[in-house]
């Protein structure tokens, strides 16, 4: 596959504990990729790594095949967890400095700013003081910092802390979109059900270690369980219909007339076989494979690769 | 390049649109022209009428000796005291009494009033009595009063200024020590104020992780080096509007008093002012003294060392309070690092008051040599005269200091401004400075 940005092999350590320990990530071209993982896994370090802000310890940085240097940083948006930007300034004459500083001609800043404002209905804050606004509002104002500059890589630390739920989809909208116009994005957070249906690929970090990398759906075939949501109305004793060998219930409820139920199939059974055998007795409403969360695959895979 | 203008031109503009510094830059002349007009302004009020004096003379010695004054109006009076005095009280005068003595001289007397007198009303009468039993008394021991009055010397020592080329000026301490204070303390304030604004600037950088942003486009010499220039900017900015609104409220207030007898006062009050002496003291050869010595001194050499003083200064100290900013996490830790930092400045007030004593002696002249310490001790040099080469020397120390200690500062605050959570120590600080790149 055709890597953006490959991240090799990289440790770094801080004093009295190790940040990394030889973390590779390796993001496909114009992808979303997730680093996920809980607060203190080492994100932010690798972030911050592969923006040269900080240095590896061991490990190299490779973007779109060669080694990082620093003309590279010019095409990449940053936006960190802890918002960069002047509060005491008016959000217009920010917004058109720090495009300024990343090469844009103060036309061109105006212009593209102007698209952007009038796309997430911001034209009004343009002369307000970044302090007068709110948490989110001022994350807006940080987001069309970071991509007006169109950098070919866009990294955003934590992006939706912050915001309210129609913000968060319509900043997972303009996300996408600027994805479509070609960006490689990677986000990183330690909400993992907020980019679960954004993300196409995925690196779990867990206690300074890449524990799973991977396609978001090969990850989830690969920790699905086989298990299957059963709707159905008649018997509720299931489990007598379907026997034990082959199929284990886990979960089986009643509600209202209908029963719903979870059932793991054994021994390489397929749906249809369970189909086979519910339906001369029940009357099947809906069946569906329930799939892991990213939370649920996770936690599963902490608690194999115990290193605490 | 176009960068750093760039951030020059942000810290400029955001400084100087600050309603603080608006405020600051109108705030200061005012204060300044208020120092200046505030004591003649007050004294008018205060004597804003005249003073009737009844004088009740019963010894006869002070008849038509008081005269009137500026605001002393004196009448003689005669009858007894209870009756003289509430006559004198009803119409808000005073009653000056002076009693039959039991000894031969009279030299108590009793003023009645319903209000406080002035010290000037006091002074007068307390002179003219001293003058006239003064001078009967010297009578009659047979001492011609016009002897005494030979007798009597007034010392006038002028100073002599000779320098290089044998080219003399006269010359008055007082006004020197004035102008050296002045532009010593100005520069030791500008250079903190600014300079604390410089920390404060990209500790909040810091902080609030704009360089992060930032990096990606702009060097950090770069950074710094705008904010520190932008700022050096503003602060000329503040002093050249200081100077020209000073100068303008000082004008408009004295030309409204042009047909009043107060610019005279003012003026006498000027020239108190600049040399520092007693109140009463002046007339008008002494104030001519003193416009001469102000002519003796050298402005164009003072204006233009003290701007250049107070941009080398500024640079030296501003970029470590910069590498400061960029080393610490929080603005409230930059304490343990000011302190080394601010020393210097602080010892070369301290050392201000013997430098002006002797302004040639070995501890001045190396004290203004030493870049940590030359803008502060050289300003105040200056005034009393110092030769050339000493002020090309210090210049010349002075831009070799600041080239080096920004060099330095640079280091600390490329690695610093990106280190987070990370106790600063002085061994840590000495290894950033050999970071490589």
């Amino acid at each position: 596959m055709d890597f953006y940005l490959r991240a090799s092999e990289i440790t770094k350590t801080y004093t009295g504990h190790k940040a990394l320990d030889k973390v590779t990530i390796e993001v496909p071209k114009q992808s979303i990729y997730g680093l996920l993982g809980p607060n203190g896994a080492g994100k932010t370090t690798l972030i911050r790594i592969i923006n040269m802000i900080t240095r590896p310890d061991e490990g190299e940085v490779f973007i779109d095949g060669h080694p990082i240097s620093r003309n590279d940083i010019g095409n990449i948006g940053y936006m960190p967890e802890e918002r960069g930007i002047y509060k005491k300034m008016k959000v217009g004459e920010q917004a058109i400095y720090l495009a300024r500083l990343k090469g844009l001609s103060r036309a061109d800043a105006y212009k593209k700013l102007k698209f952007w404002f009038d796309r997430l209905e911001m034209g009004s804050w343009w002369n307000r003081k970044v302090e007068e606004l709110s948490k989110g509002m001022q994350q807006k104002v940080q987001f069309i910092v970071t991509v007006l500059h169109q950098p070919k890589l866009l990294i955003f630390d934590e992006p939706f802390s912050g915001f309210d739920p129609i913000n968060v989809n319509i900043l997972k909208d303009e996300i996408r979109y600027l994805n479509q116009q070609g960006a490689t994005i990677i986000f990183s957070t330690h909400n993992m059900a907020s980019v679960e249906e954004i993300c196409d690929h995925i690196t779990l970090i867990d206690n300074s270690r890449n524990v799973l990398s991977g396609e978001i759906h090969s990850i989830k075939e690969q920790f699905k369980t086989h298990i299957f949501n059963v709707a159905y109305r008649g018997t509720h004793d299931i489990a007598a219909i379907i026997g034990t060998d082959d199929f284990r219930v886990t979960e089986n409820k009643k509600q209202r007339d209908v029963n719903k139920a979870d059932i793991q199939l054994l021994n390489g059974k397929t749906p249809n076989d369970l189909l086979l055998k519910l339906l001369p007795h029940v009357e099947v409403v809906a069946m569906q494979e329930v799939l892991p969360s990213l939370n649920d695959i996770f936690i599963k895979v902490v608690n194999e690769n115990p290193v605490r | 390049m176009d960068k750093i203008l760039l951030i020059i031109q942000r810290e400029y503009l955001t400084r100087v649109r600050k309603k603080s510094f608006i405020v600051m830059t109108l705030v200061g002349p005012v204060l300044m022209a208020a120092m200046i007009l505030a004591p003649v302004y007050l004294g008018e009020l205060a004597s804003g009428k005249a003073t009737k004096v009844a004088v009740l003379d019963e010894t006869g010695w002070f008849f038509e000796k008081f005269k009137d004054q500026d605001k002393i109006d004196f009448y003689y009076v005669q009858g007894d005291l209870a009756s003289e005095k509430s006559k004198a009280l009803a119409k808000d005068d005073f009653l000056l009494y002076i009693p039959l003595p039991e000894l031969n001289v009279p030299v108590n007397a009793e003023l009645f009033g319903t209000g406080q007198p002035g010290l000037n009303v006091r002074a007068y009468i307390k002179s003219v009595m001293k003058n006239i039993v003064e001078t009967k008394r010297l009578m009659a021991r047979g001492i011609d009063p016009e002897v005494i009055k030979d007798i009597k010397t007034e010392i006038n020592l002028v100073t002599i200024k000779v320098d290089e080329t044998g080219e003399e000026q006269k010359s008055n301490t007082e006004v020197e020590v004035g102008l050296a204070y002045l532009a010593g303390f100005m520069i030791y304030f500008f250079i903190f104020m600014f300079g604390a604004q410089v920390m404060k600037g990209v500790s909040e950088e810091k902080s609030n992780r704009i360089v992060e942003v930032i990096i990606s486009s702009v060097k950090p010499f770069q950074l710094m080096m705008g904010k520190i220039i932008g700022v050096a900017l503003v602060g000329l900015t503040q002093f050249m509007l200081w100077i020209v609104l000073t100068f303008i409220f000082v004008g408009a207030i004295q030309s409204g008093l042009l047909n009043s007898d107060m610019a005279s006062v003012f003026q006498s009050q000027q020239a108190q002012m600049t040399t520092g002496s007693p109140a009463g003291g002046m007339d008008a050869a002494a104030f001519s003294q003193v416009s001469d010595v102000l002519n003796g001194i050298n402005f164009k050499v003072m204006i233009f060392s003290f701007l250049f003083y107070f941009l080398g200064g500024y640079l030296l100290y501003s970029s470590l309070f910069a590498a400061i900013g960029g080393a610490v996490d929080q603005q409230a830790d930059t304490q343990q690092f000011m302190m080394p930092v601010s020393l210097p400045l602080i010892f070369a007030v301290i050392a201000s008051s013997v430098v002006i004593q002797q302004p040639d002696s070995a501890f001045s002249v190396w004290m203004s040599m030493i870049p940590l310490t030359s803008p502060i001790i050289m300003m105040m040099r200056i005034p009393f005269g110092v030769p050339y080469w000493q002020i090309a020397l210090s210049f010349g120390l002075l831009v070799a200091g600041f080239v080096f200690t920004t060099w330095i500062a640079a280091k600390i605050y490329r690695v610093g401004i990106l280190m987070y959570g990370k106790k600063v120590s002085y061994a840590e600080l000495w290894k950033w400075i050999w970071y490589k790149e």
